[in-house]
């Protein structure tokens, strides 16, 4: 084993994702992109730290009995500072609007909106004496954050309007001690964020497949072989060149993200070794389609059967609770582990962290040493 | 220890069971001479380099190289060959200088002695700073002449030049010629494979001619040709198989 060797391996690999902007896309300006992409939509970034939700509302009940309560409905619904509150006449334009994606929601409030609390008050104990009305809301259906998030803040309105802001006043034995959404908490992207880092370095599997297959068909492999270079020598290089590169991946999406606000809760470091341990898992890969691969086409074709997979079941596409398909793929566990750290703000301590960790280290050694016997195997018969 | 630097013993390779590359070789090059392997394509001269320099496992057989089996010892002779291989072999997105480079450093010479005897091949095989241009923007000359450059950074007792010369120009061709006359004076062993019969007849001082994997011929091409009546070794090649070396290029 000799350190001059290593260190020419490691400085090739760098030189090959350096020069090839084909790599270099792929390794660093795609997770960029990315990372950019995800916080334009759905960050803080380019809406001043908060994200508002047009909402029109027509108000049917405004020449019923008690226009008032209607009228202290939109008020409340215009002090929530995540909703811009348009007043509209028309609930056709309102419609229209909202099919082309102008507004995120219409509230219409039906005539008797008035009686309704009125009678709820005059008889709170006697719902057969309620005037029963019901709220009608259209949602953009094309927003899934709108059609989540605007439920809660309607409820909270419309509890406010009944009851008065103070809902404390009201003596319940049992009040909800849960917080509402509020806008300037979590942003989707925090949700995203954990997957976000552990996406980047699944591309490393066809990096260094197509660098591999790249150095069979040009027969450098052979030539190095015709040194006294030993498999392990390689090896070693090539691992410690493609960690280094999913930590220096990791670093540039986690700044990208900070940049545009993101926050997490803690257990940065951390985050730095359980994407580093999953990197081994993605090299393994690599190795394993290199091994397999006759030409760079193929190495790209096979790579997909590893990275397809890990992205779509591991990473921030694959949002839920988890499935036992979820469970196969390594990034899974390094995604949940990082939720765990970054979002709920999990000590390193934690159960479940712990567990994720202890999973991900058994799939990425066993994945790694596969990769490592399949690389032998075709140094043996170049 | 023996004065060959290489000796053969019935060397046979087959491969997949159907094709004959290598059909009892029997071989013995001495040190510090320069070796032809002259024949036609397929007459197994690469196949026999391969074998020679432990890239490939002979069917059966024995090889040894320096003094090494090839089969028992293919580290040892690693250590002091040289292999130019008949394809460039060459990283396309180093440099020239970066390609020579990066083998010395697996060789494990000393960064001062690399960085200076890149320096020297690269003047003595005509780069004059196309040597820091990378070599997917090369010529095919002048990734011949770095692949050749490659095999020599180790300063190797022992060189295996596999048609090192095809596609060059005359200027590049007379530059290796002049290398390989060189590396004689220094009591190198060349094994060269060509099927230039110029270069054959120039350079090397015995020449076995190998026809599908058998030495039918073999000794110093001027006595070749007068054994055989022959004013070039195609002449000679000809009157043994009724059949040319090569096409005219
Ligand atoms: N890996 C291989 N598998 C099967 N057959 C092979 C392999 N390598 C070489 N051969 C066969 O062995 C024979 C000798 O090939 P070889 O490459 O040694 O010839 P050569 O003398 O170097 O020819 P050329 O002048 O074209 O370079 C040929 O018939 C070739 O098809
Ligand atoms: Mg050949």
């Amino acid at each position: 084993m000799k350190i001059q060797r290593i260190k020419a391996i490691i400085l090739k690999e760098f030189s090959r994702m350096l020069k090839d902007p084909a790599m270099l896309f792929m390794i660093i300006i795609f997770p960029i992109v990315l990372t950019l992409a995800f916080g334009f939509s759905f960050g803080q970034i380019g809406s001043n730290g908060e994200s508002v939700y047009e909402v029109t509302v027509i108000n049917g009940d405004i020449e019923g009995n008690f226009p008032e309560w209607s009228e202290h409905f939109i008020s409340n619904l215009s002090k929530n500072e995540a909703l811009e509150i348009h007043v509209g006449d028309d609930l056709e334009t309102a419609e229209s609007d909202l099919l082309e994606g102008k507004i995120s929601a219409v509230i219409y409030i039906p005539i008797k909106f008035g009686d309704a609390i009125q009678s709820y008050w005059q008889y709170p104990l006697d719902s057969s004496q309620w005037e029963n009305v019901t709220v009608d809301i259209s949602y953009d259906s094309g927003s899934m954050i709108a059609s989540q998030l605007l439920p809660s803040l309607f409820q909270q309105a419309l509890f406010d309007t009944i009851y008065g802001e103070n809902t404390q006043e009201i003596s319940l034995p049992i009040i909800l001690g849960s917080e509402l959404v509020k806008s300037d908490q979590k942003t989707t992207f925090d949700y995203f964020a954990p997957g976000l880092f552990a996406f980047a370095s699944i591309f490393l599997t066809m990096t260094i497949a197509q660098g591999i297959t790249d150095e069979k068909e040009k027969g450098v492999l052979k030539r190095m072989y015709l040194t006294p270079i030993k498999s392990e020598e390689i090896m070693i290089g090539l691992t410690i060149a493609n960690v280094t590169t999913a930590i220096i991946q990791t670093a540039v999406v986690f700044l990208m993200a900070f940049i545009m606000g993101y926050r997490p809760e803690g257990g940065i470091l951390f985050a730095f070794l359980l994407v580093t341990i999953f990197s081994l898992s993605c090299i393994g890969f690599g190795l394993i389609t290199g091994a397999l691969s006759k030409n760079a086409g193929m190495a790209a074709g096979i790579s997909f059967i590893f990275i397809i997979p890990q992205m779509f079941l591991g990473t921030f596409v694959s949002q839920g609770p988890p499935t036992i398909i979820n469970k196969l793929v390594p990034s899974h566990y390094v995604t949940d582990a990082l939720t765990s750290l970054l979002l709920r703000g999990a000590p390193v301590s934690s159960e479940a962290v712990l567990l994720d960790l202890g999973i991900l280290m058994i799939y990425s050694i066993v994945i790694f040493i596969i990769g490592v016997f399949a690389f032998k195997k075709i140094s043996k018969d170049l | 220890m023996t004065d060959f630097a290489i000796s053969v013993k019935n060397l046979v390779k087959i491969f997949d069971n159907e094709v004959t590359a290598v059909d009892n070789l029997n071989l013995d090059v001495k040190k510090g001479e320069i070796y032809g392997f002259l024949g036609p394509n397929g007459a197994g001269k690469t196949t026999s380099i391969n074998i020679f320099s432990g890239l490939l496992q002979p069917t059966s057989g024995e090889v040894i190289v320096g003094g090494f089996d090839v089969i028992k010892n293919p580290e040892k002779i690693k250590e002091i060959i040289g292999v130019c291989p008949q394809e460039p072999s060459l990283f396309g997105y180093l440099t020239g200088r970066q390609n020579i480079e990066f083998f010395g450093n697996l060789h494990c010479i000393p960064k001062e002695k690399i960085r200076e005897r890149t320096e020297f091949l690269l003047k003595k095989l005509n780069f004059n700073g196309e040597g820091d241009r990378r070599v997917k923007n090369y010529s095919g000359g002048m990734v011949r002449r770095i692949n050749v450059a490659v095999a020599l950074i180790n300063d190797p007792d022992i060189v295996f030049l596999d048609e090192p010369t095809v596609g060059m120009d005359p200027q590049s061709r007379r530059a290796v010629w002049e290398f390989i006359q060189d590396l004689k004076k220094k009591n190198k062993t060349v094994i060269l494979t060509t099927h230039y019969i110029e270069e054959a007849e120039q350079l090397c001082e015995r020449v076995g001619i190998i026809d599908h994997g058998k030495i039918i011929e073999l000794g110093n091409p001027d006595e070749l040709k007068q054994k055989y009546k022959a004013k070039t070794l195609e002449d000679v090649f000809i009157k043994i198989t009724g059949r040319k070396i090569r096409e005219e290029i």
